[in-house]
């Protein structure tokens, strides 16, 4: 089966950022995503609050250049005030065209 | 009845024991803990219920009952929010983002707690002594403190950041990020906000008639209500448990202004409601209503405009200093108040 590369972005984020970074990555271009409820502790030890919802895990695969854009944004706008990691991996995907 | 009395009756109520109880779980460290799911269920329906009730009672209402009432609590909506800041960021020297952040919550409003101080004047005072109006006034109540404290935070981060060296802040920071609009439309449809206006609007249509149809469901009066009404307060209990380990974070300043302030705003509201005209019962709720602090309309609206503002703060005191002392102690406290001032 023909395989090609693509670059997966997957965001953990707080679940209120949902609807703002859904926003962002459409606007980048990215064609889709996939969310997930998640939890998990961080590098503090623990959660912003339990009142605030659980976190949500954003999978996107798109080409290095749009994760790239949303990268960038997430920099600019989430990294310094709110709970977010984010992080690039390399997959092989089947239908490429769906992705771009 | 002495005031003593009150409290003692008071914290034997079904609800006040499974907020104790709650508290209790935490504290030997039980895994008990209510499903998110149910706890998002139940908020929505105490919510939509109330709504429902305050519309149908509405429906039989003449509105220039409402006019002074509503006057009274939009003036509680904007004092609350002021007093809670200046309190805070020039007594305590909490932050800029700390000292809005808090304000928000506590120029909002708990609907559990709006709950609690009505049946707590029920059972003292007799079913029907709170005025139909009351939860339109809680739906009034919700927003303009949030807005308010919001936009005194917002404003005085990006003054800060044209001035650096003024205030504590990165200087990377961009307050301006998010519109104005943008916090309107979320804090308009947010969640507790909808549920109570679309039960209003509901009950105001269907007046006594439609409602008797789900009157067993959905009324405070029935055991169905009730139930949940104690489910949601374990849950709360649980959550406030929890939090109690970071009120050695929160310091002193904040321990004694999440008592100290729900004593002031509460004296306020029972105030502003003696002159808005309103009797005994109601006047005890406006007070509750003013000395509560919100901790479901309120968090998100902050973490999202204000991330610069340290949740351990506003939770903390919302949930594990002002909601239990208001639940205990301040609710007898305001009908005393209320009983002073306009009791027969």
């Amino acid at each position: 089966m023909n395989t090609h590369s693509m670059t997966l972005l997957t965001i953990i984020a707080e679940a209120i950022l949902k609807d703002r970074l859904v926003q962002e990555v459409r606007h980048a271009g990215a064609r889709g995503f996939t969310i997930t409820e998640v939890s998990g502790e961080g590098s503090r030890q623990r959660r912003v609050s339990e009142i605030l919802g659980d976190n949500i895990k954003i999978e996107v695969i798109a080409t290095r250049e749009t994760a790239d854009r949303i990268l960038a944004v997430l920099q600019q706008e989430f990294f310094p005030r709110y709970a977010v990691i984010a992080f690039l991996s390399d997959v092989q995907v089947v239908r490429e065209e769906k992705y771009i | 009845m002495t005031l003593f009395q009150m409290f003692q009756a008071n914290i034997c109520s079904p609800m006040v024991l499974a907020f104790a109880f709650g508290i209790v779980c935490r504290l030997i460290k039980s895994e008990l803990a209510i499903p998110r799911d149910l706890y998002t269920s139940l908020s929505i329906y105490l919510l939509f219920a109330l709504g429902l009730k305050g519309g149908v009672e509405l429906s039989h209402c003449a509105w220039q009952q409402l006019l002074w009432p509503a006057v009274a609590t939009i003036v509680l909506g904007c004092i609350t929010p002021l007093s809670s800041f200046a309190i805070l960021r020039y007594l305590g020297g909490f932050s800029i983002a700390d000292a809005a952040g808090i304000a928000a919550h506590y120029g909002s409003v708990s609907a559990v707690t709006f709950i609690a101080a009505e049946k707590f004047v029920y059972a003292n005072i007799g079913e029907g002594s709170v005025a139909a109006i009351m939860p339109t006034l809680l739906t009034l109540l919700e927003i303009p403190g949030i807005q308010i404290a919001l936009a005194i935070g917002v404003i005085g981060l990006a003054r800060a950041k044209a001035h650096p060296g003024s205030g504590a802040i990165r200087p990377s920071l961009d307050v301006t990020s998010r519109s104005m609009g943008a916090l309107w439309h979320e804090l308009l449809t947010a969640r507790s906000m909808v549920l109570l206006v679309g039960g209003l609007v509901i009950g105001l249509i269907i007046g006594y008639d439609g409602y008797a149809s789900v009157k067993p469901f959905f009324d405070k009066g029935e055991w169905m209500f009730k139930g949940a009404l104690t489910l949601f307060l374990l849950e709360m209990g649980l959550v406030a448990g929890s939090r109690l380990s970071d009120l050695k974070h929160a310091g002193a300043f904040l321990i004694v202004f999440g008592i100290a302030m729900p004593i002031a705003h509460g004296a306020l509201g029972v105030y502003l409601g003696s002159l808005a005209g309103l009797d005994e019962g109601s006047c005890t709720v406006l007070g509750a209503m003013a000395a509560s602090a919100s901790y479901i309309a309120a968090p998100p609206a902050v973490r999202m405009t204000l991330p610069e503002a340290n949740p351990t703060y506003y939770l903390t005191a919302a949930l594990a200093i002002t909601f239990p002392f208001n639940l205990l102690l301040g609710i007898p406290l305001y009908f005393r108040m209320a009983q002073a001032l306009v009791g027969t």
